[in-house]
Parts: structure tokens; sequence; C-alpha cells
């Protein structure tokens, strides 16, 4: 028993080392990543219209602060499909259909905010949590086929995606009293069914982004904290090590993925019950058979976040500043689109920045190491090794 | 007997970019390397041959020049896009699922941007005619003549010598059981000298090839040469991996897959031709779903005994054993 102990202790001590650094060297590897990204970012816009890329950058990297309450806004729905998308990561598996549970979850609140006819306070809430339901249900099925009968999660997912937006569509234009095909949108929600505004004049944030950051510390907690999110992890790391140590492997899928799901599902009722003034912003849902773009910046949100409930919520208000940025470049005549150019850049190179980082520290531990010939002697151990190139790596940043 | 003409003509051009896409998926994952990145090289290879279609339209050259000539463009694109995931799924090991989706995240990001600020629009629209009406001398043979050979689009032609060139590739050269070799287990590979590195490069390129032509050629076959960075090419990309999976990444149930997806499509987007199924008075919207509901189905019942590449996925390092 005494013995157990130890190792247990032990291990997890070491395990908490192991993570430190890992999250220290991704931290470098996430800014490397968007240093990247907007250097490729000003080279496009330069390519595009070299007159003006240096007025449209400044925009990009510093348009946002001029409206750091459409900053907060338009964040929420991103922040919760990158905790989808990064709560999944955790556990191995890639949700590439936030999109669609995202979908599903806008839906479902929309179909409670006018269905249902309940009093002031609770309206709201209830078609938050309808919203949950919804993407749940659309979370299951790529679990499920995950789990049960061995379909890649990736395929699973994207399929749904088309079907969940094939079908909100066909729903939406179904009914009278959702759609208004004069501006061939959704109607204004009752005011009952809104969140509240957080009342902070001159913005639109409301009640949707403190939520939403709860909810990003509340996973974290659960990751960091419970039996339930060390099984998740450790699946991750080693599926058949956490199998042979008698963790429900297919449950344990299918749990995620209903979890990331509930989490796309919020995002896309924080989405459409948020008032704001910002005409064609919110409140309202256009039905083009296009798949909702906020799924997919959760995963470049969730990338950036190293899958880190923590990290996910800085990165969603990083990404979502950058957007706000990009629409400004309209003013010297560039397109919103750019910033999506960006964002799709910091995913490619966030798939190997770690490697990259790892290089680099590697690279300037060298030029060190040979200025100061005295730390040869005993440094071939592997544990100091990776020290001194994370050390090195913070210095190079 | 015209309705069956009639969805046979219309299915072919359908079935022929899903089944290059499918064949170049197949060469890189039999590699070792996902390519989840197909819907993007679809789209940059048909967006480069349509802005070339577009600048050569008023020439006055024959339409089917100008298609082999932007099927080359077509090809060119696809390959450099592809060179974009190879260099980071082998040279950089990273995870190429990401990688691939980054990659479809990026192109039409480009299309609307670039074509917002050049085109005013969200794509290129071409007004050049490859439809065929009948091929000289083919199209009066009869039965085969109609199905194949009148009302169609010489992509339909080209990807069937594709698909026999692919075959060749793949069963009878040295080169297409080396790749396999890398995709199954690339440690023996190299132990026998073969360059696992140089081997999954040119694999990934056939498919940024085959995805080039296979983008430009949906671009021709389903918008009448038009490409649009906001619906990109619906899925297909996606759509051939599940074709790819359904084929078990061996070229001829490759192509029984593509014809099988492709008919279900054109049936969506026929219904009100064919009184039997308009007469039920379904959603359209259902049919539409069909094919995407169709793969879930179809790999829910072949995953289970998938004979996937055993690599597949895995960055190659010599160090590892």
């Amino acid at each position: 028993m005494q013995d157990k102990n130890d190792f247990t202790r032990n291990k997890r001590f070491s395990f908490k080392q192991i993570a430190a650094k890992l999250n220290f060297s991704s931290l470098t590897s996430a800014l490397l990543a968007i240093l990247l990204g907007l250097i490729f970012g000003f080279f496009v816009m330069l390519f595009a219209m070299p007159a003006n890329a240096l007025a449209g950058f400044r925009y990009i990297a510093f348009g946002g602060f001029s409206r750091l309450g459409d900053v907060f806004y338009f964040a929420t729905p991103i922040l919760m499909t990158g905790l989808s998308v990064g709560f999944a990561f955790k556990m191995g598996l890639f949700n590439i259909g936030a999109s669609g549970q995202y979908t599903m979850g806008m839906f479902f609140a929309l179909y409670a905010g006018f269905m249902w006819d309940l009093p002031n306070g609770i309206h709201w809430i209830a078609a938050v949590l309808a919203g949950m339901v919804g993407g749940m249900l659309w979370g299951f099925i790529p679990g499920f086929f995950k789990a049960l009968l061995n379909v890649n999660e990736v395929i699973t997912s994207i399929m749904f995606n088309y079907i969940g937006m094939y079908l909100v569509d066909m729903w939406v234009r179904g009914s009278s009293t959702m759609y208004n095909s004069t501006i061939t949108r959704t109607n204004y929600l009752p005011q009952s069914a809104q969140i509240p505004s957080l009342g902070i004049t001159g913005s639109n944030v409301n009640y949707g982004i403190v939520l939403a950051i709860l909810i990003g510390i509340i996973l974290h907690i659960v990751l960091q904290k419970t039996t339930f999110g060390y099984e998740l992890k450790a699946t991750g790391y080693n599926k058949h090590a956490a199998e042979y140590a008698g963790m429900k492997g297919k449950t344990n899928i299918i749990i995620t993925m209903m979890i990331a799901g509930a989490l796309s599902g919020l995002g896309g009722a924080f989405m459409i019950l948020a008032p704001s003034g910002i005409p064609g912003s919110s409140m309202t849902y256009e039905p083009v058979n296009i798949i909702a773009a906020n799924g997919f910046n959760g995963i470049a949100v969730a990338l950036l976040g190293n899958s880190n409930p923590i990290g996910i919520i800085f990165s969603a208000l990083f990404i979502s500043h950058l957007q706000r940025g990009g629409t400004l470049t309209n003013l010297v005549g560039y397109k919103p689109e750019i910033i999506d150019v960006v964002i799709a850049i910091i995913i490619y190179f966030s798939a190997f920045a770690m490697i990259m980082n790892a290089a680099i520290g590697e690279f300037i531990k060298k030029r060190i190491k040979k200025t100061d010939s005295d730390i040869i002697e005993d440094t071939t151990e592997e544990l100091n090794v990776t020290d001194a190139s994370n050390n090195n790596s913070k210095e190079a940043e | 007997m015209d309705t069956i003409y009639y969805l046979i003509q219309n299915m072919l051009p359908v079935a022929t970019p899903l089944l290059l896409v499918a064949l170049g998926g197949m060469f890189s994952e039999v590699g070792g390397v996902i390519n989840i990145a197909l819907e993007g090289i679809m789209l940059f290879g048909a967006y480069f041959a349509a802005l070339f279609v577009y600048f050569v339209q008023d020439s006055g050259m024959n339409p089917q020049v100008i298609l082999l000539l932007g099927m080359l463009v077509a090809a060119v694109a696809g390959l450099i896009y592809s060179l974009l995931l190879s260099f980071a799924a082998v040279t950089m090991k990273a995870n190429q699922t990401i990688v691939g989706t980054s990659l479809n995240m990026l192109i039409p990001a480009v299309v609307l941007l670039f074509s917002k600020m050049f085109f005013m629009s969200d794509g290129i629209t071409t007004s050049i005619n490859f439809y065929i009406r009948k091929v000289p001398v083919l199209g009066d043979i009869p039965i085969i003549g109609p199905m194949f050979f009148q009302r169609t689009y010489l992509t339909v032609m080209i990807g069937f010598v594709l698909l026999i060139i692919s075959t060749l590739v793949f069963y009878k050269t040295k080169f297409g059981l080396r790749l396999r070799a890398c995709g199954e287990h690339p440690h023996a590979a190299d132990s026998v000298g073969i360059n696992v590195h140089k081997m999954r490069y040119l694999g990934t390129s056939i498919s940024g090839i085959l995805g080039g032509i296979g983008g430009f050629f949906y671009s021709v076959g389903i918008m009448d040469g038009n490409v649009n960075g906001h619906t990109g090419v619906a899925g297909f990309g996606f759509l051939a991996l599940a074709v790819m999976i359904f084929g078990q990444w061996r070229p001829g149930k490759i192509f029984l897959g593509a014809l099988f997806f492709a008919f279900l499509r054109t049936l969506a987007y026929s219904i009100s031709l064919i009184p039997f199924l308009y007469n039920l008075g379904i959603n359209q919207t259902y049919y539409r779903m069909l094919p995407y509901v169709a793969t879930m189905v179809v790999l829910a019942f072949t995953s289970k005994k998938s004979r996937a590449p055993k690599a597949e996925g895995i960055p190659y390092d010599k160090s590892l054993r």
C-alpha cells in the first residue's frame, strides 16, 4: 500500500513537471505561430495592394482596441466552439463538427425563443439550455459512430456538418414564425428570450461572455481536479494504456463528444440570443446553405490555446480582436476575409510550431555552448537538455 | 428510357471529379499521408484554372483545347498547393489532420479576398461553353452512344483515361508497390533502401495533381465553369474521402463508389423530372442530404473491417522502431 502511494505521488509529481514544461513551450510556440501568421498575412496584403498594406496591417494589429466591447461580444461564440474543440482534443478526438453542433444549438435556441412562452427571467435561460441540448445531440452522433462502429470522427463530423446545416435551413425556412422571407433572414427574437446586457454603454457585451468564461474555468477544474478529467487525458495520451488500466474508453468517447457538442451548442445559443446594435451581425440567421464559420474558427482558437481552457479564453479574445481589426481594413480597400487568411496560416504553423520552437531552442543552445565551453561536461542527460532548450526558447521570444 | 439516359448523362460529369479526387486521396494515403486538404486542393486548382479560362475565353480558341490547357493549369496549381501539405506532414512531422484543415480554411478566404477586391464578386464567372452535344462517330452507336457520348463533357473521357493510368501505376509499377510499402510499414521499406520521405512527397503530389484536376472538372461539370468562394466545391473533397474509404483504398472499388455517390446526388437534383419520386411530396432538402447520409450508412457498415494503410497519419521518424 505504502509503495503504491509513493508510486502515484512520484508519478503525479513528474507528470506535473512535464505538464508545466509542455504549457510553457506551447505558449512560446503559440506566439511563434501568431507571429508567422501575421507576417504572412502582411505579405498577402502587400501582394494584393502594396500601397495600403501598412495602413491595413495597423488596423488588423491595433484596430480591435478601439472596439473592445465588440471584441468581447464576438469572442463569445468562438470561445465556446474553441472550448468544444479543445476539450475533444484532450481526449485525442478531432471535433471538426463544431460547426454542425453550433448550427444545431443555434436552431434549438431559436426554436425555444420563438415557440415557447415563458416568463421574462426564465425564457432566455431555457433557450440557452435548449441550445445546449441541440449541440449535445449533434455531438453524440460522431461519438456513437466512433465508439461503437469505429468510424473516424473527422469524416462523421464533416458529414453531419452538412446534414445539420441542410436540416436547420429547411426547418427555418419552413416556419413562418421564425423566418421572414422578405429579408431572407430569421425574425428578431422576443425580448424575453434575449440574453440581458451587461449594461456597459456603447457596447453590446452581455452575460454570454461572462457565462462563457465561467464555463471555461469550470472545464479547467474538471480536467485538472476530477477523475473524469484524468481519465480523459490519460486516454488522450495513450488509448491502450488507459484501456488496460480499466478506464471505459468507449463510454468516455461518447461522453466527451456529447460535452464537446454541448459546448458548441451553447456557442450557437449565445450567438443567436445576444442582442446587438450592429446590423446583420446578431439575433438573426440567414439560411443560405453555408456551413457556419464559427465552428472552424473554434479549431484555430483551440490550437492557439493548446487545448487548455484558460489558454482558450485568451486565444478567443485574441482571434476576436484580429477579426474586429479585419473588418476595419475595409476602410483602406481590403476585405475582412484577410483575417480568415491570417487565421488559417496561424493554424498551419501551430501544427508544427512545437517542433520549430524546439529547433530554435536547440540552435540557440548550441550558440551559447560555443561561447561557453565550460558547460559541455555532462549535459547529455535527457531532462537537462529539454530544460535548457526550454529556457533558451524563452530567451528567444 | 429517356430518364435513364438523362440520369447517366448527368451522373458522369459528377462522378468524374469524385473519382479523380478519391484516387488522389488514395495515392496520398497508401503512402501514409492523410489528405484532408483535398477540398482545399480542389478549390485551388479550380480557381486557377477558371482564372486561366477567364483570360483566354475571348481569344477564339476551341473550347475543348481551353479545357485541356485549363486542366494542366489546375494540375500544376494542385501540385503546388499539395506541397504545403507534404512539407508540413512529411518534413516537419506535423499533425496531418490539423494541417489539412488549415489548408481547407485558407483557400476559400484567399479566393473571396482576391475576387472581392479585383472582380467585385464572390468568385470567377466564365462565359465559355464546354458542353459537347454529341461526339462525332461514337455518339451514333445505339444505347452506348446516348449514354456516354451525347450531352456530355470532355472531362468524363479524360477521367476514364486517368482512372486506367492510375490503376496501372498503382498495381503494375515498381513505384506503386514502393508507395504502398511506405504506407504499410515505412521502416521495412526504409530498410530495403526506399526513401520514405521522397515516396510520401510523390504520393501527396500525385494527389495534388488529381485533386486540382478534379476541382477544375467539378467547376466545369457542375458549376458551368464558374468558381465561387462561398460554396467552394460543396464538400466534394470530403465526399471523395468517403468514396475512398468506401472503395477500401483500391482503384476499382473507388470507381464503383464514385458512380454510386454521383448517382445519389444526380437523383437528388433531378427529382422534379422523375414523376414517381416527385409525387411522393418529400421535401427536396432530404434528397440533398442523401449523399451525406448514404456516406454515413456505408461507413458504418465498412469501417469495422477497414483495410486502411497501417501507417497512415503517422509521421515517419527514422529513429523510432
